[in-house]
């Protein structure tokens, strides 16, 4: 898609977004059933919940409810409309989750659950919902891909008094391309220098080695390699083999300019190794804002393609 | 089973670690208890199909959870008000969530307390729980 369709689909969804949020607050189908004992009783069953003001009739007549009231955290469980949908209940979400939806943001991760209780709730109150959306911002470049934050508030009444709120957050993102079948896979656009002086590091990184190099005369050992000692000026040269553990020396996060074959942004840290030298590698498998200065790492070994494998590095579990 | 009260809490008392091992029974048993009938919770091989490793917990069940690792420690009577949950890695069936928990803050009745539950992969949720202390 071109730059200029994706601002349009921009200014389309945002337009959408801004006219649900005018829409204000809708109501929703009432609960099946009224807060009861029984769903209370399954409810607390499987949380392993033993608090008895919940289920123990005679301790919560004497507690500060005077009688059973329901877990708060259950608050959504009496409006979710189970396994029979319930029909014709008409959200303002519908249409901006749809467009998204028509628009390549089919995946959907929840990212925040914020509830709000104003009382505890009595068996025999039947709740009605009401939904009303809040925001939307994006495009925003994730983890997970390219998408929009969507962000509604459910208000719970007990009549016309609001008893419970809880305010949603979705990411709706574009899911990146699966990777296709083995024989398919595309080669990585960038290549390592392999050279006579380098080309030890890069036989132990497919051996899942990561290989120091160390002057054959002094022992001094040296990274990134070369052909001389830079201590002794020998020419004379093997190699160690490291723990494969390490700290963030320094590091910087890269947004910009985009990298072929590396989606953005993307963190490239300086290594400090325990054996005293230093490695430059990309850090992956965890949030961008989690990566610092001091950091304890391991390496991992990713398969680029069929043939090259890159030394990553992964945070180290303490 | 007693309720706390103001003077056994204050800002920086820590909670004791509460571990809740996900067992497919588990997350299947709360997935249906909060009326949440998503494939991805109850079915592996759906589950599967979606990319996912395997069923996972429900987001009503972490915020059940959250609670009850709140109520375990505060008391029966301790009133919850708020429940603030920011999402992370998911909790796969076969792992196991720890929740670990610090008091931010305590004025008059009313306490914060931060909450987080890990499982292997990472943070699985992170936030705050709001309570009143009955007075």
């Amino acid at each position: 898609m071109t730059t200029t369709a994706e601002s349009s689909l921009h200014e389309l969804l945002t337009a959408l977004g801004e006219r649900q949020i005018a829409v204000g607050e809708v109501r929703g189908v009432a609960a099946t059933d009224p807060v009861n004992l029984p769903m209370i009783h399954h409810w607390t069953d499987a949380m392993g919940d033993a608090n008895p003001v919940y289920t123990d009739e005679d301790f919560a007549r004497g507690s500060v409810h005077g009688e059973i009231v329901a877990p708060p955290a259950m608050i959504q469980v009496w409006t979710m409309p189970g396994l029979a949908r319930a029909k014709g209940a008409a959200s303002p979400m519908d249409d901006v989750l749809g467009a998204l939806d028509e628009n390549g943001f089919t995946g959907v991760v929840a990212t925040n659950c914020e509830q709000t209780h104003h009382r505890y709730l009595r068996l025999g109150e039947t709740l009605v919902p009401a939904t009303r959306m809040t925001g939307m911002s994006g495009p925003k470049t994730t983890a997970l891909g390219v998408g929009y934050f969507v962000t509604w508030v459910v208000t719970w009444y007990s009549g016309d008094e609001p008893v419970a709120e809880m305010m949603f957050r979705v990411l709706k993102f574009r899911p990146r391309e699966k990777k296709s079948e083995p024989e398919a896979r595309a080669p990585f656009p960038l290549r390592p220098a392999v050279n006579k002086d380098t080309a030890f590091f890069w036989d132990g990184v497919r051996e899942g080695e990561l290989r120091i190099q160390k002057c054959g005369d002094c022992g001094e050992l040296r990274h990134p390699p070369g052909p001389v000692c830079p201590s002794c000026r020998s020419v004379n040269r093997t190699h160690i083999v490291a723990a494969g553990t390490g700290e963030v020396y320094s590091f910087v996060v890269h947004h910009n300019p985009p990298v072929p074959g590396i989606e953005t942004p993307f963190a490239v840290a300086v290594i400090e190794l325990p054996e005293g030298v230093r490695i430059v590698g990309n850090v992956v498998g965890c949030p961008l804002e989690k990566v610092g200065i001091g950091m304890q790492l391991r390496v991992t070994y990713r398969e680029m393609d069929d043939e090259l494998v890159l030394p990553m590095w992964v945070p180290r579990e303490s | 089973m007693r309720t706390l009260t103001e003077k056994d809490i204050e800002s920086g008392t820590t909670l004791p670690p509460l571990r809740v091992d996900l067992s497919p029974t588990l997350v299947i048993s709360t997935a249906l208890a909060t009326m949440d009938f998503t494939p991805v919770h109850h079915d592996v091989e759906r589950a599967r199909a979606q990319g996912s490793k395997d069923i996972f917990l429900n987001i009503l069940t972490t915020m059940g959870l959250v609670e009850r690792y709140v109520t375990d420690w505060a008391g029966p009577e301790a009133l919850i008000r708020g429940i603030n949950v920011r999402l992370g890695v998911p909790a796969y069936a076969g792992d196991a969530i720890v929740f670990s928990g610090t008091v931010v803050s305590r004025e008059g009745a009313e306490v914060t307390v931060e909450v987080r539950g890990t499982v292997s992969l990472g943070d699985h949720a992170t936030g705050t729980v709001r309570f009143c202390l009955p007075g």
